[in-house]
């Protein structure tokens, strides 16, 4: 492996109740993430190939571990996302360069379907930053129902010379949705929007 | 005494490869599973609260099994522990303490004859606050490779009404303990210290 991994989280949530009200079943989202050390970092590299090629190992590895995290077959993923927190050695295309050319093939691979574009967000911090992950229907983005966000952080990370880089998969959507749009039976499924 | 109701469950597993030295033979891991729970007591003195103690035991068993389950399942590669609580702004610290017990209660149960005192750590806070869970050697405390903590918190936990309840497990030393002390080889287990 290409990737040069210092650490691995995974988190899981499963929400019960919401203001009170039964949540059955309960949603569930987990995210996996990965500390890495930053092969860029301090200095300016024109060419991010070697990045690119870490953001497909971690597209496998961490959309595997969260999906085992949920104990659930790929296909059974409703929403996904995606982040990263470059460290304060390293610049905002670092990152973009590990989420966008060719992280998500993987993730498709390992989903099924996956005609949605992923959410993303990224940002530069310190250890203990905090990443937002967006979420949305894997194979339809309008699905109003799954339009959501995971907050996780890692204490020790990323460090100066890190990226923290993290995927989100749910089996639903927020807990109790009743903001109306499209739901997951209307899914067409052919653009990635519908 | 009230019954528990809880809104959310969150495991969080980290798996540490190194720390800027040697990469482990096995890496360490160390896993949390927090509950947020509604706090009965919130928002007025309530004198006698040690009866919902009791009530704590079976989340406090549910809670540990998680965790042995996101370390695959087998409760003899925990080497270390800790407890914790966060109460939410309309309780009072000595809410957070009803989690001694049962919290205690319910690890050891799961890992038979533990000896060793459960470090521990509460605070009163806001949602997203953290709390750096003290772990210790599970059967004697005074195991210094085995000192250390897992950072945990939820962004939306623990409203004003609300408590936060962690447990923690390791499965080693820290990465690259070299301090010196008792080593877990040195143990004599009889009185949970040495």
């Amino acid at each position: 492996m290409k990737t040069k991994i210092r650490k691995i989280v995974t988190f899981v949530e499963d929400t019960r109740t919401e203001m009170g009200q039964p949540v059955n079943p309960p949603t569930r989202r987990a995210a996996a993430a990965a500390v890495i050390e930053n092969p860029f970092a301090g200095k300016y590299v024109e060419d991010l190939t070697e990045l690119m090629e870490i953001g497909e190992e971690l597209g496998a590895l961490l959309t595997e571990r969260a999906v085992a995290a949920l104990g659930i077959p790929g296909a059974s993923a409703e929403s996904y996302g995606k982040a990263a927190a470059v460290g304060e050695n390293g610049e905002l295309e670092h990152a973009a360069a590990i989420l966008h050319p060719k992280l998500g093939t993987p993730v498709r691979k390992t989903l099924g379907k996956g005609a949605a574009l992923i959410p993303s967000s990224k940002k530069r911090g310190g250890p203990g930053v905090a990443l937002d992950i967006p979420l949305g229907h894997k194979d339809a983005a309008f699905v109003r129902s799954h339009f959501d966000g995971m907050e996780i952080r890692i204490n020790d990370a990323p460090r100066a010379n890190e990226i923290l880089v993290a995927i989100a998969v749910t089996d639903s959507g927020r807990p109790l949705p009743r903001v109306g749009g499209l739901t997951k039976d209307q899914i067409k499924g052919e653009d990635g929007l519908r | 005494m009230p019954e528990v109701q809880l809104r959310k469950r969150v495991i969080v597993v980290e798996e540490i490869f190194h720390e800027g030295g040697p990469v482990a033979a096995v890496p360490l891991r160390r896993a949390a599973a927090l509950a947020v729970i509604h706090n009965p007591f919130g928002g007025k003195y309530v004198p006698e609260i040690a009866g919902f103690m009791e009530d704590l035991n079976p989340l406090g068993l549910e809670m540990a099994k998680a965790i042995v389950a996101a370390l695959g399942g087998d409760p003899k590669i925990v080497e270390g522990y800790g407890k914790g609580a966060i109460v939410g702004q309309a309780g009072e610290l000595e809410h957070g303490a009803l989690w001694h017990v049962p919290g205690g209660y319910a690890m050891r149960e799961l890992l038979g004859n533990a000896k060793a005192i459960v470090a521990s750590t509460k605070k009163v806070g806001g949602p997203g606050t953290r709390l750096d869970v003290p772990i210790t050697h599970i059967n004697a405390s005074y195991v210094r490779s085995h000192f250390d903590s897992m950072e945990v918190g939820i962004a939306d936990a623990p409203k004003a009404n609300e408590i936060l309840l962690a447990l923690v497990m390791t499965t080693g030393p820290r990465v690259h303990a070299r301090v010196g002390g008792l080593k877990a080889s040195e143990i004599k287990g009889q009185d949970g210290l040495r």
